[in-house]
């Protein structure tokens, strides 16, 4: 099969790819701040889409996990990067050239972007002989631009491009100006005055003194007497402009599509890279997860919530890692425990690495098997409103009876503290209900919850508790463990709501 | 071009730092006195002649050097004085009337700098001038090498060729400038070319007849492009206008330099001039290497006293070959403040290059001079007062070295003679062991007998002259330290009406 995308292995997944939207767990999951993160700087290439677009194709994620593998070679991402650099180039100087007014300086913008293009292009093919690639689709890429470089149209387009830019700046001339008047000839060796004002004055110098040179500000554009001056030189030197205009004609299409296109895409690989280097180099560890469509007997060791090891890293701040696993008839996370100790982070994280493993990008930890979801719902507690809380238990039973129609038994469901505006009794009913629906649908969730009794409600449930230092109970370690609920996190949790635990009250009768 | 005058191998700096303790010096010293006295008035003869003589050379052929270039001044006083002025006149003109050199404009900087440099020309030919006319009467090198440098480098054919370029710098015919296309077709490299010559071609015609060239005008009345045809030739001829205007500051340097350093020997002349007047000696000192120890003179007096007084006042001889303490004792308003300033003065004016107050003087050069005097006006309690002593000596051991020179005047004497004495001997013998040079006058008996009875070889001891019936000469003898200052002599003196 000849070369199509690096990106996509079936025509229909490209289909109205730009017109897609942030998937609604986006939010939730903090995935929308990663996907910022990783599309930084590479606005021109739109990438926000692919993110958006899960193939949800196993022959998919294996293409692309290969191309990442591929592309983890320094030496091939090196040229793929310095490939696209050209590209940025090249697009700088034809946006250029658009804004500009006289006709011989779009002209010139317009052939450096070629020249650009053909240097990049020659390269990365050449690079690409040299380099040992593994992937179906660098190795069909390969292929496909051997061959453009070696079609005659390319052939003849460098050759052009390369001698109208050898002609260009070969040109030299002296333009004589007398009163109103411009005189522009071939430049005939005339003397350096300028150096022969400085040797004679030589003598004088002593220490150092002002600068007199005025910086002129060089501007792209051009004023009417440098346009009228390039006219003239365009007269003295006919054959070599009137090249140009010709060029200029012939070649306004001269981007290979697919070349193109891979060049957009790439981006997509090249930027995750990147954004998880930083992670690497603190030592933190990633994986290629195996991708699995009927079991969901998943796990993940020494995972980590990319959001929020991102914010860790810049503040020089150490991230912890976790370690989950479900087996047997396990489907549920059932997470207890105090406050601000990892339990929404373990819950995110759980969602961000199913997410980018369904992408094709390998994900935190070191070893990792993950299920193959349709779709992923999620629903975190907002921003708390005393003044409504009726309103809010029935958005809440609205917004979770909905997940629960659309889902499907490949779907994965995360729940973060909801029936908190209820009474503790209310709460367990509803969660109780709630359970048996997710554990009828068969569903893997992550539900994070102050109700210790759910831990326990099924053989597909799993507690997993976030631990303290014993001696010391306010020092998190931000570790989530298996671990029956202990029952204390609840009165914690509302005694630190209300700011009246040991320490705080300590810390405010002092104040 | 450099002058030399200060230093035979490098230009003075006016902004140089000083030591930490000038005004301490100048203070306890009278030193304004003297720099008054060279300045007559004249703010920046005064600044000159406080940075020169604060700043000490402390090297024996340097101090020659300026001693001989002094000497030749001391001869010959109106040349020097009619080349300061011609120092004066060339920076006067160029401050009325060349301000325009501030423009950022290549053309109007190109266009002030020829001005100015047509100037700068013929001063410089007059101070040429003056050069030939004199170059034979003066004896120091410093003035030969200048005079000799301003012949060879200001010859008549260089003059014309600089003449020539200013002439050529107008570009009555037109600049011309060379480019090549740049990013997008845009000239660049612009470089200013001197046209060919043309032989027998018609006048104006830059081109020759076989070479194609094209014309084109700028209609006058269209601002925007003639300004940018301006910013072109701005481009062309950017380098020559800051080549010019950098030689027209370099020139301007060298007259403000010649300015500052003939300041220093103007001001020696008027100070010179001022002594005749009262009819007081100087002579030029010889210096010797800062690891030696001499203190000899004869008619050793305080030049600043005497320049008060308007008259000659007491003076002292000394003979002193490898000494480190001098201890001064003796009657009260016996001399001795007025003999530590006279030292005090010598030795900075030595170091300066210039002559100093005496009949005949010799020292070692000092690496570095202090001063350590009572401060009288301090009103304070006892204990007060010595903290502010001992933090002055503080500072000073800061700043102190082997082969320094420190002055102390009735020093530590803010606390009962005991702790006084063993306070002043811990300080004194500890500069002692660095090789510090000390002049110390004290009225601590129990100190000066001390050290009298150590029998130091490298100590004198001075006593302020009293004669029999009790009148002082002001003078200071070789002598022991004794018991009591004659305050019973004041006492007598003023109780007696």
């Amino acid at each position: 099969m000849a070369f199509q995308s690096i990106l996509f292995l079936n025509a229909d997944d490209i289909v109205n790819i730009d017109l897609l939207n942030e998937p609604v767990f986006f939010k939730d999951l903090n995935i929308d701040q990663i996907v910022d993160t990783i599309t930084f700087g590479r606005n021109e290439y739109n990438l926000k889409p692919f993110f958006y677009k899960s193939p949800n194709d196993i022959e998919t994620i294996k293409y692309r996990q290969e191309i990442m593998r591929d592309l983890e070679n320094n030496e091939l991402f090196k040229c793929i990067k310095s490939f696209s650099e050209k590209f940025q180039h090249m697009r700088e100087d034809l946006k250029q050239a658009n804004k500009l007014y006289y006709k011989y300086q779009k002209e010139r913008w317009f052939l450096d972007a070629v020249d650009i293009y053909c240097d990049a292009v020659v390269s990365l093919a050449n690079d690409l002989t040299h380099i040992d690639l593994n992937s179906t689709g660098f190795v069909e890429f390969r292929e496909y631009i051997l061959n453009y470089v070696k079609s005659d149209s390319f052939i003849s387009l460098n050759i052009a491009t390369k001698k109208l830019e050898e002609d260009l700046s070969s040109v030299k001339y002296s333009i004589l100006i007398r009163g109103n008047s411009i005189k522009v000839g071939k430049y005939d060796s005339e003397v350096n005055y300028s150096h022969i004002v400085e040797e004679t004055f030589k003598k004088f110098k002593e220490g150092e003194v002002k600068d007199y040179r005025k910086k002129f500000s060089d501007y792209d554009d051009m004023n009417h007497v440098e346009a009228k001056i390039l006219d003239l030189v365009a007269q003295l030197y006919k054959e070599i402009f009137d090249a140009l205009d010709d060029f200029c004609i012939k070649n306004t299409d001269y981007v290979d599509k697919t070349i193109g296109t891979f060049e957009r895409e790439i981006q997509f690989y090249m930027s995750y890279l990147e954004f998880i280097s930083k992670f690497k180099d603190m030592g933190l560890k990633f994986c290629y997860p195996k991708v699995d469509s009927a079991s969901k007997e998943v796990f993940d060791y020494g995972c980590f919530d990319l959001a929020l090891a991102n914010k860790l890293i810049s503040n020089k701040s150490t991230v912890v890692t976790n370690d989950f696993y479900l087996s047997g008839k396990e489907r549920i996370f059932v997470v207890s425990g105090p406050n601000q100790g990892g339990k929404t982070t373990f819950a995110r994280t759980f969602g961000q690495v199913h997410y980018f493993a369904s992408i094709g990008c390998p994900i935190p930890g070191y070893k990792a098997q993950l299920f193959l979801y349709d779709n992923i719902f999620t629903h975190f507690e907002r921003e708390e409103n005393v003044n409504d809380l009726h309103g809010k238990l029935e958005d809440e039973l609205i917004r979770i009876y909905d997940i629960l129609s659309k889902a499907t038994s490949n779907s994965i469901v995360i729940l973060n503290e909801i029936f908190t505006s209820t009474t503790l009794k209310d709460a367990i009913f509803l969660s109780k209900r709630v359970m048996d629906r997710i554990i009828d649908l068969d569903l893997l969730c992550v539900w994070v919850t102050f109700i210790d009794e759910l831990s326990v409600y099924s053989e597909k449930t799993v507690s997993v508790v976030n631990t303290v230092v014993p001696d010391n109970p306010s020092l998190r370690t931000y570790k989530v463990i298996r671990k029956p609920a202990d029952g204390l996190s609840y009165a914690i949790t509302i005694a630190e709501k209300y700011r009246l635990t040991y320490e705080h009250i300590k810390e405010r009768v002092k104040g | 071009m450099k002058t030399l005058l200060l230093y035979k191998n490098r230009n003075f700096d006016m902004n140089q730092e000083l030591p930490w303790n000038e005004q301490i010096l100048v203070q306890d010293l009278g030193l304004n006195i003297v720099i008054d006295a060279m300045a007559q008035g004249d703010e920046f003869l005064y600044d000159v002649a406080y940075k020169v003589i604060l700043t000490s050379l402390n090297d024996v052929d340097e101090i020659t050097y300026r001693q001989n270039i002094l000497k030749d001044c001391l001869k010959h006083p109106s040349i020097i004085r009619s080349i300061y002025d011609i120092a004066v006149e060339t920076l006067e003109n160029e401050k009325k009337n060349f301000w325009s050199i501030f423009s950022s404009y290549p053309s109007s900087i190109l266009h002030s700098s020829i001005e100015l440099m047509y100037m700068y020309i013929d001063m410089l030919i007059k101070l040429r001038k003056i050069a030939e006319e004199n170059i034979d009467n003066f004896e120091s090198e410093g003035f030969r090498s200048l005079f000799s440098m301003i012949q060879k480098e200001l010859n008549d054919e260089y003059i014309e060729t600089v003449k020539a370029h200013l002439k050529e710098l107008k570009f009555e015919n037109g600049v011309l400038i060379s480019a090549e296309l740049g990013k997008g077709n845009k000239g660049i490299n612009y470089i200013l070319r001197r046209p060919n010559e043309i032989k027998q071609s018609l006048l104006g015609k830059l081109f020759s007849k076989k070479a194609t060239a094209f014309t084109s005008y700028i209609p006058d009345r269209d601002e925007s492009d003639m300004k940018a045809l301006s910013e072109l030739k701005d481009r062309g001829i950017n380098l020559a206008a800051n080549a010019l205007a950098q030689s027209a500051d370099h020139i301007n340097g060298f007259f403000k330099m010649l300015k500052t350093e003939l300041a220093f020997y103007v001001g020696c002349i008027n100070l010179y001039e001022e002594l005749v007047k009262i009819g007081e000696h100087i002579c030029f000192p010889v210096p010797l290497y800062a690891d030696e120890r001499k203190h000899s003179f004869v008619g050793l007096y305080d030049i600043s006293l005497s320049l008060t007084m308007k008259k000659r006042v007491v003076s002292n001889d000394l003979n002193a070959d490898r000494k480190d303490l001098f201890v001064i004792t003796g009657a009260n308003q016996g001399g001795k403040t007025t003999f530590l300033r006279s030292i005090g003065l010598a030795q900075l004016m030595m170091q300066s290059g210039m002559f100093v107050a005496a009949e005949k003087f010799s020292s070692n050069i000092c690496i570095g001079l202090f001063t350590h005097f009572k401060r009288e006006e301090d009103d304070e309690m006892n204990s007060g007062k010595l903290d502010e002593e001992l933090s002055r000596m503080s500072d000073i051991v800061d700043n102190i070295k082997q082969n320094s020179m420190i002055l102390f005047n009735e020093s530590f004497a803010a606390t009962n003679e005991r702790e006084g004495s063993e306070i002043s001997r811990q300080i004194i013998s500890a500069l002692l062991e660095v090789k510090v040079k000390i002049f110390f006058v004290t009225h601590l008996y129990e100190l000066s007998r001390s050290l009298y009875d150590k029998k130091m070889d490298d100590a004198i001891f001075l006593r302020a002259e009293r004669k029999p019936n009790g009148e002082r000469s002001f003078k200071l003898v070789e002598g022991e330290p004794l018991k009591t200052s004659y305050g019973e002599d004041l006492y007598k003196k003023i109780f007696k009406k």
